[in-house]
Order: C-alpha cells, then sequence, then structure tokens
C-alpha cells in the first residue's frame, strides 16, 4: 500500500489529502483542474514538502512531519512524468533515458531494451530532443522515468499538452505499460475516458480533498460524487467475462455472475476479463421485461438509490450483481412508482458498449 | 615586429586579463546563483554592491583597493603578514583591480542565463536521482554554457581596457604592471613619444580583433553544444 494523508497550504489554497494507493497497478487520480492533483504528485515525489502528514511506500517513509524525516526528491525513486515533457535539450534521446539509471544503478540492458521497444523509441535513440514530436517528446519521458527504476510512477496528465492524434498514438503504449512493467503507477487526469482505458483504482479529488478512493467500479458506481455524475457521460463500469461469439451477427456474449450481455463483436478471446462502461442516459427501466422489443439486454436488478438531480432528471441505482446506474426523467419514475427494494428490470441498448474507450482490461495481474 | 618591451606589455595584459577572468568566474557562477534563484534578507543590497563598479569611476575603486588592499591598508596588511601574499604594485593586485571593474559584467551575463534556465528541469532532473550539485553540474551548467561564455568575453575584454584603476592601485610599473593601456599613457606623456604610441595602438587593436574573431568562433561552438534552448 501506498499511504498519501497530508495537509498542505498554498496561498489561498489549502489541501487535506488522505488516500491509500495499492502497490500495484493503475491509480486513476481524477479531478476537475484546480483540484489539487499535481500538488499530490509534487508532494509523493519531493518536490514540496507538505506542512504536516506522513507518506509512505509499504514500510518505505518518505515524509513524516511528525517524526521530522522528509526525503530528498533524489531518494525517493518516485518516476515522475510531467505535463510537458521536460527532456533535458542539451542531450540526445539515449543520453535522456541514461539520465536516471547512471544516477540509481543502471537499469540492466534487457530492461532498457523492453522499455525501449514497449515505447517504440528504437528509431529516436539518436535524435536531438528537440527535434522529436510531443508525442514522441512525452513517449521518451515516460521511458526515461521508467529506465531510473522507480518503486512508484507519477503520471500528472501527461497526454494534457498533446492534440488528440498524439493522445491516441501515446495512449496505446502506456495500456501496454500498465500491462507489462509491474511498476504501480498514479495516473493523474481530468479525463474519464483515460481513466476507464488505464485505471484499475480510482481516487477522486475536488478542492483539495480526496473525495473518494477504491477500485474503479466501486468509485464509479457512487451516486454522490458531482464530479462523476454531473457528466453527461456518467455512468458505471461492469466486470465481465468473454463468453462466446456470434461472428453471423457480429456479436460477443459476455457473461457477469448469471447474467449474460450481448454487445458488438470484441476481439477479446473466449475466458478474457472484460470491463464495460455503461453510460446512465443508456440505460432506461421497466416493471416488466418487454416483450418483443429491439433491447437486447434485459438485466433483472433492486433498485438500491434513488437520487434526484436538479435538472428534472433521477438517477436510480440498480443492484444487478453489480451497480448499473440509469438516469430517466423524474416524471418516468413519479410513473413507475419507484422506490428502494423495487424489483424491475434495467434496459440497456447495445449501442452503448459501441465506443472504443468502453473496453477496458483489468488489473494486470489478471491477464 | 614588437619590441621587447611592447611583448612585454602585450603579455603582461594578457596574464593580467586571463586571470582576472579565471580566478573571478567560480565566484561568479555561485554569486549568479544565490541571486537568480534565492531570496534572502540583503539580496538587494548585496545586488547593489556587486554593482558598483559599473557606476563609479574606476579611479574611486583603484583608490579604495589602494587604501585596503595597499601595504598600509588593514587588508593588505593581513595578507602581507599571514600569507606573505604581496598585492600593492604587484601584477596580481592588477588583475584583482580588473577582476573588480569586470565583475559586474561577467556577473549580469551568467545570471541572466541562469533565469533563462526553466527550473522545472531541475526538478525532473531531482526526480531523476540527480542531487542539487548534480543537477546543476550535469543540467544548468551546460544550459548557461552561452551565457557564462558571453559573461567571460566581456569580462576579458573589459579587463584588457582597464586603466584607471590599475594605475591608482598598482601605478605603471614596467615589466610589473605596466599593461598596454598603461604603456600608451606613459608613451604619449614622453615628448617624441607619437611612434612608439601610434605601434601600441595598432598592437592593442590587432589583439581586440583576435579576441573578438576568437570568441565568435568559440561562441558558435557553445551554441552547438548545448543546442540552442536558453
Amino acid at each position: 500500500m501506498i499511504d498519501v494523508a497530508f495537509t498542505h497550504r498554498q496561498g489561498s489554497f489549502s489541501l487535506d489529502v488522505n488516500m491509500q494507493v495499492p502497490d500495484s497497478g493503475v491509480t486513476g487520480l481524477f479531478g476537475t483542474s484546480g483540484a489539487g492533483k499535481s500538488t499530490v504528485a509534487d508532494a509523493i515525489a519531493g518536490l514540496i514538502r507538505p506542512d504536516a502528514g506522513r507518506i509512505a511506500i509499504g514500510e518505505t517513509v518518505l515524509f513524516d512531519s511528525a517524526r521530522g524525516v522528509a526525503v530528498a526528491p533524489e531518494r525517493r525513486r518516485i518516476g515522475y512524468v510531467f505535463q510537458e515533457a521536460r527532456l533535458f535539450p542539451h542531450m540526445n534521446v539515449q543520453a535522456n533515458l541514461h539520465f536516471g539509471g547512471r544516477r540509481r544503478g543502471a537499469a540492466s540492458p534487457d530492461t532498457f531494451e523492453q522499455v525501449v521497444g514497449l515505447l517504440g523509441l528504437e528509431p529516436l535513440l539518436d535524435r536531438r530532443t528537440r527535434h522529436l514530436s510531443g508525442g514522441e517528446a512525452q513517449r521518451v519521458a515516460i521511458g526515461r522515468a521508467l529506465l531510473s527504476g522507480p518503486d512508484l510512477l507519477i503520471m500528472d496528465e501527461p497526454l494534457s499538452s498533446l492534440d488528440q492524434q498524439r493522445r491516441d498514438d501515446v495512449l496505446p503504449h502506456l495500456e501496454r505499460l500498465a500491462a507489462d512493467t509491474g511498476v504501480p503507477t498514479v495516473y493523474i487526469t481530468h479525463s474519464i475516458e483515460e481513466i476507464i482505458r488505464l485505471a484499475d483504482h480510482l481516487a477522486v479529488m475536488a478542492n483539495g480533498t480526496v473525495l473518494a478512493c477504491g477500485p474503479i467500479q466501486d468509485v464509479m458506481a457512487r451516486p454522490d460524487l458531482p464530479v462523476l455524475t454531473d457528466r453527461r457521460d456518467a455512468g458505471t463500469i461492469l466486470l465481465t467475462t468473454v463468453a462466446g461469439h456470434f461472428d453471423d451477427d457480429h456479436l460477443s456474449a459476455l457473461r457477469f455472475g448469471e447474467h449474460t450481455l450481448l454487445v458488438p463483436r470484441t476481439d477479446r478471446a473466449e475466458g478474457a476479463p472484460l470491463a464495460l462502461r455503461i453510460l446512465a442516459r443508456d440505460v432506461s427501466l421497466a416493471l416488466e421485461p418487454p416483450q418483443r422489443s429491439s433491447v437486447m439486454n434485459v438485466l433483472p436488478g433492486t433498485v438500491t438509490g434513488i437520487h434526484p438531480r436538479g435538472d428534472g432528471h433521477v438517477d436510480v441505482s440498480i443492484d444487478s450483481g453489480q451497480i448499473i446506474r440509469a438516469r430517466i426523467t423524474r416524471r418516468s419514475a413519479d410513473d413507475l412508482s419507484l422506490k428502494v427494494g423495487l424489483e424491475l428490470y434495467a434496459l440497456v441498448k447495445s449501442v452503448a458498449f459501441a465506443e472504443r474507450d468502453a473496453f477496458r482490461r483489468h488489473a494486470a495481474g489478471e491477464e | 615586429m614588437p619590441t621587447p618591451a611592447e611583448t612585454e606589455a602585450l603579455l603582461l595584459s594578457l596574464r593580467v586579463a586571463v586571470w582576472s577572468v579565471l580566478g573571478s568566474l567560480p565566484l561568479a557562477i555561485a554569486i549568479a546563483w544565490l541571486l537568480a534563484r534565492t531570496r534572502f534578507p540583503g539580496h538587494a543590497l548585496l545586488n547593489g554592491i556587486l554593482h558598483i563598479p559599473l557606476v563609479v569611476p574606476p579611479v574611486v575603486i583603484g583608490y579604495l583597493l589602494l587604501v585596503f588592499l595597499g601595504r598600509r591598508g588593514p587588508g593588505g596588511m593581513f595578507l602581507e603578514n599571514v600569507f606573505g601574499i604581496t598585492l600593492g604594485f604587484t601584477w596580481q593586485g592588477a588583475a584583482i583591480a580588473s577582476a573588480i571593474v569586470a565583475f559586474p559584467l561577467m556577473l549580469r551575463a551568467i545570471r541572466q542565463s541562469i533565469e533563462g534556465v526553466d527550473r522545472r528541469l531541475e526538478q525532473a532532473a531531482r526526480t531523476l536521482g540527480a542531487s542539487p550539485a548534480n543537477a546543476f553540474c550535469t543540467v544548468t551548467l551546460p544550459l548557461i554554457a552561452p551565457g557564462v561564455f558571453a559573461g567571460m568575453v566581456l569580462s576579458f575584454a573589459r579587463s584588457l581596457g582597464e586603466f584607471g584603476a590599475t594605475i591608482t592601485f598598482v601605478s605603471s610599473i614596467p615589466g610589473e604592471t605596466r599593461t598596454l593601456p598603461l604603456a600608451l599613457y606613459a608613451a604619449a606623456q614622453v615628448p617624441g613619444g607619437e611612434a612608439q604610441a601610434t605601434r601600441l595602438v595598432v598592437i592593442s587593436i590587432t589583439l581586440a580583433m583576435i579576441a573578438l574573431i576568437g570568441s565568435e568562433w568559440l561562441a558558435r561552438r557553445t551554441r552547438h553544444y548545448s543546442s540552442g534552448e536558453p
């Protein structure tokens, strides 16, 4: 476990952070800009010294104001990927990559090859950093951080300075990294799409505090986090297993618990884990299973929560083995006489699965 | 060809300028870093004091040096008694006078280039395992190399031309403190010294041209090395 608990005042902005990050997989740190995410990253890396608190990776205490411990950043073994690549302009790519290894005991040639291969850096090694595109520079920065032998990797919005095309260029590399390197990662972003593609755990920040922290499907299922639920694309995550394919219909069957979902054909093999994002606005509710309807996925469940919203809509949480959320109008909710404990059917339009970003791997270890 | 006396003045000028530049360089880098990267009580005062040589007549600097570091001055007696070093009327004294007069020029050039270095690069170096000193030597220093070099050139040029502080502090002793400008001044004071003065003018201008061309060439090399970015 990585424990991060501290208070810090910066001008008129004050942080009171308390979160536990698992020491494997990717933890997304999500929040709007100005929530204090980068300050958390700086505190973990040792670039700022919090007013009070304790930061530890497992048994290794990095900061403890009560005992007067404040390990210098160069002794922390935190790989930090910044928003801007921050490559050293007087060195070529190769020298940038070796910078950390030279100072922390060089990474083995195998590790070097692996990281270079994973990030596609081979053709860039002899280039000068000013001749790199934004996406290339950011990939080099990620490689440089990884090759410093970090106990923890922090990525602070590594894609935010890139245009969409460059993002699409870097994102697959990040997905592979998460699975292949085994370095626990804190991934800071204000993009829910990136969180869903990369993160296994999720911490949500607003106004300098951590509102929620836990497995991503648990946090996404919480109805009380406006930064998540106030979005047009609010929704929950289902962890499923690929049960089979229907090639003629271009459909795949996914299982979770005793339920089966039909989704557009995925190229995942049978038995592979697959996480889905289901948007609340794509779910409707019925008290009886619809007869002869075009909706393929009808999931029985029990209402576990009703959360009125200010805009004439109601968010309804349904426990169907895992939590699904439906966003319906208040009038519909009244017509159905919804109340907690009511058994009903959640109708999920297949198109809700079609988004590319709806497919996400499970924690690296499970694959 | 220059006469032995002219060669002597030329070599002395070069020796004084080189020692003045090299001797003040580490101090200039350290103080430039302090002024650029830290805030402490007396920051503005220190900055002001270091710029005094730029705004007062060099004679004032020479006179102050004579009072404090001359044979009868408190600093001069201390150096003489404890270390056996004499600055008054020696070429070392001339180098110190040059260094002090040229110091603000070197300091300003280096400070500006340090302020131009993105501190976030130093932070990145720290997270990659570099101590503050190591980050300075391997990241900051290479990036400010063009600025350091510019400061050295300015300071070298100022030293070659130094006159007022030198003649006031260490006088004009042939072979010891009579640099090119002092020799030129001496020649101009003597009736019938015009030919001698003209020769020294030619030598001075030639030296300046060689130094300029050389520094241009070196500056290009340095800029290439640190890859253009400040």
